[in-house]
């Protein structure tokens, strides 16, 4: 055929491929920090176990934190988890599981503490240079709970400490798992999982005694501000496709939390973040008139008790302020960088200055480039004029100030409830299978440490797990070729009806993964409560978008892909759908508006706590194929 | 800004099968085409522009073009990695320049270990919350 017929990437990709098949005792899933911190730990605890960490990228840069972070958001210090739990609870309305997040605050700062020691430069107060935070050196805050870090290397300190706890034999690069799979005998049980190299033709099929996934949250699931270029400088990193929740929830993990989607306000456009220009630099937020909008509209948090009546109101009621400003039409939104500037430059000589400037802009060297590259190609000099600020589309997480995910076990101790509780910390609700850091539900501002430490729980956990466990021989349902068979499905349809058009992309034959997440994000988007829908919905609307998704799923089964390449697109894209559809069922079952600035129901447009103080979770069947969906009761456990 | 690379740097890394950049791009958008033997990024448009190629080149082949439905044309920001700091080159539109260093790591790359002074749990140690470093702590309770 002609030559638009030849797949697009470098590295075609075969009917048949070659697979290969692995037997271990712990397998992780995931190389960001999470899976970092699982595989730091878990040598301590299970030593003679076979452990392996699938990484669909490379060690050194993956994750959330592959440019690095100007700031570590989640150290304690002389902050106790208690005040910890009060944060969080406020910050995301109410539901959260204080069991997961008390536990996690009593355990986060012995990662910060472990990333100094690794190599990690943190910022100190004057005349504590040279102190460790260990030693009792006072770390610079921007926020209560936030330290500034020089963080350009974060991930490649922590993947180095990790490869060397674990082994770098043991650690799988450029492998793609896919799909989980649960045991032939033992029901509700995991036993494997299979996925495929993006170097080679080859299927890896893993056979395991418990595992461990932690593969980020879920970004483009909605159609980005952005359009070209630009859909690539997402807020959150552009290869989380929400595998975490579709994977775990295929095989019967309950999720938790799923309508809880996060709406960073942030730099336009280039994305960087705010957060030490609020904190540390101080500077304030305005509307185009000069207005500032946290004061004007100052009684619209008071329709929020106690979430906006707290000294720093949840993240969502922030943004409402500003959507207020921006539909009333008095953007743009701007950030007084410049003002901020001069305020701290007025007790400053020359020098002072300079570093100031420098600590500016490392704030955006460090973490989010892009930005900087916005800067310098507007000329901005942050001194002297001031940004736009914007709401985003919207993102799936649960590490950060958004709270979707899995529904997990929290510690086995007495001072947690017995619904909370099934015996092993960071378990799903399917045996064996445990998840960390943007998987975990109902339990935001982790933040990359908080993911560490969480993953090293897990460490912990499944080999307890094994060791109660010794006499579980996993055995999977399915041949290692039917696997590879459905693994390659796209691969296999292209192949068949390439030949049917002489532009490879227009096939009426097939689906490119690039067309279907673009049909995927403008049905989510006009829908699902997006962007350019001002982030409103209603159940109409939900409603309408599960028929668009009906359709597109039924569609997936026609993906096709050329190359390798493409064929982890295809998977990225079935992750999605996934995880967008478990959003709009969970929007829809919701009955309120709990999020004002993350989303908004028209026809239940207040918060309402009467009946809806409590975490929605969804189940699927796996037998069955079918959701249920439901309420689960929050229970207080810290006080007011 | 997506990345791409200048052909009369890149040598393909010496003919090797894997360049530095297919090994360390977080998106695998980074490919050697074996009949150049130069690497291109494949998919710009999903490029974060986490300057992890930029960085990782050898033969410093590698730039970022800001996203084009974004900024303005005329600006760049180039890195120069080292061991312990990285230096960054800002050029604005208009030609002025900001240069910056900062530090990056306090230990030499490769010297990490991790076990080395750390406490060696029991097996009985299984049984409670405590992860390895934080054996003999008491875990607070609410």
């Amino acid at each position: 055929m002609a030559l638009p017929n030849k797949p697009l990437g470098e590295l075609p990709a075969v009917d048949n491929p070659e697979i290969a098949e692995h037997e271990c005792d712990i397998l992780i899933v995931g190389g960001g920090m999470a899976a970092c911190g699982t595989a730091f730990e878990v040598k301590k605890w299970a030593p003679n176990a076979k452990t392996i960490l699938v990484d669909k990228a490379s060690l050194e840069r993956s994750g959330a934190v592959a440019q690095g972070l100007s700031a570590i958001n989640t150290y304690l210090g002389e902050n106790k988890p208690d005040d910890y739990v009060r944060m969080v609870r406020n910050d995301l309305m109410g539901i959260v599981r204080e069991d997961l997040i008390y536990d996690l605050g009593r355990h986060v700062d012995d990662s910060v503490d472990l990333f100094e020691e690794w190599g990690l430069p943190i910022w100190k107060q004057k005349g504590d240079e040279g102190k460790t935070l260990k030693g009792g050196g006072k770390p610079v805050r921007s926020g209560r709970w936030q330290i500034m870090i020089n963080g350009e290397s974060y991930k490649c300190i922590v993947a180095e400490a990790a490869k060397m706890a674990l082994g770098e034999q043991n650690i799988m690069e450029r492998i793609f798992i896919v799909k989980l799979l649960l045991d032939a005998n033992k029901p509700n049980t995991i036993a494997g999982a299979v996925g495929f190299s993006t170097r080679e033709n080859k299927v890896h099929v893993f056979k395991c005694k418990t595992m461990m996934v932690a593969c980020g949250g879920a970004v483009n699931v909605f159609r980005p501000r952005s359009t070209g270029e630009g859909m690539g400088r997402a807020w959150y990193p552009v290869w989380n496709a929400g595998s975490t929740y579709t994977m775990c929830a295929e095989v019967g993990a309950e999720l938790t939390m799923m309508e809880n989607r996060f709406v960073p306000a942030r730099f336009k456009d280039g994305y960087g973040p705010v957060g030490a220009w609020f904190l540390l630099f101080k500077a304030k937020a305005m509307n185009a008139l000069g207005e500032n909008y946290m004061a004007k509209n100052k009684a619209m948090l008071e329709e929020y008790p106690p979430y906006g009546l707290a000294k720093v109101p949840a993240t969502c009621l922030r943004n409402h302020l500003m959507l207020k400003e921006m539909l009333d039409g008095h953007g743009p939104i701007i950030i007084d960088t410049a003002t901020a500037l001069q305020e701290l430059g007025k007790t400053m000589d020359a020098k002072q200055f300079k570093h100031l400037e420098a600590e500016a802009w490392e704030d955006f060297l460090d973490m989010s480039v892009g930005q900087a590259g916005l800067w310098a190609g507007t000329n901005t000099e942050p001194e002297k004029v001031p940004s736009e600020i914007m709401p985003t589309e919207p993102y799936l997480l649960g590490s950060h100030s958004g709270c979707c995910g899995i529904w997990v076990s929290g510690p086995n101790e007495d001072w947690v409830p017995a619904d909370y509780k099934w015996g092993y910390n960071r378990m799903t609700t399917v045996n064996g299978l445990f998840t960390s850091g943007d998987g975990v539900g109902a339990s935001g501002h982790k933040f990359s440490s908080g993911a560490h430490a969480e993953g090293r729980i897990c460490a912990k956990m499944m080999a307890r797990y094994i060791r109660d466990n010794a006499g579980f021989a996993p055995a999977l349902k399915q041949s290692a070729k039917e696997l590879a068979d459905e693994i390659y499905k796209p691969v296999k349809t292209y192949n068949q009806f390439k030949g049917g058009s002489t532009m490879s992309d227009v096939n009426p034959n097939y689906i490119k993964p690039k067309h279907f997440m673009l049909r995927l994000i403008k049905a989510s988007d006009e829908y699902g409560a997006g962007a350019n829908a001002n982030y409103m919905t209603s159940g109409p609307m939900l409603k309408r978008c599960m028929e668009l998704l009906a359709w597109l799923r039924e569609d997936s089964e026609k993906m096709a892909a050329g190359d390798l390449h493409e064929l982890m697109r295809a998977w990225e894209q079935y992750h999605r759908l996934g995880t967008v559809e478990a959003h709009i069922r969970h929007m829809l079952f919701r009955e309120e508006t709990r999020y004002p600035g993350f989303f908004y129901r028209s026809d239940f447009p207040k918060v309402d706590e009467v009946n809806w103080k409590c975490f929605v979770n969804s189940k699927y069947d796996p037998d069955k194929k079918e959701w249920s969906v439901f309420k689960k009761e929050w229970k207080q456990i810290i006080p007011e | 800004m997506p990345s791409f690379v200048i052909p009369e740097k890149c040598d393909g890394c010496k003919g090797g099968e894997k360049t530095a950049c297919m090994y360390i791009c977080p998106n695998d958008l980074m490919v050697l085409n074996t009949a150049e033997m130069k690497a291109y990024n494949q998919e710009p448009d999903a490029c974060w522009e986490c300057f992890s190629c930029v960085k990782i080149c050898p033969q410093g082949a590698i730039e970022v073009r800001s996203y084009s439905d974004i900024v303005p044309l005329g600006g760049s920001v180039v890195p120069m990695r080292a061991s312990d700091s990285i230096m960054w080159t800002i050029k604005f539109r208009n030609g002025n320049l900001k240069r910056f260093k900062f530090p990056i790591r306090t230990t030499p790359e490769g010297s990490i270990k991790p076990f080395e002074g750390k406490p060696e749990p029991t097996a009985a140690d299984l049984d409670n919350e405590l992860l390895f470093t934080e054996m003999g702590k008491t875990m607070t309770t609410p």
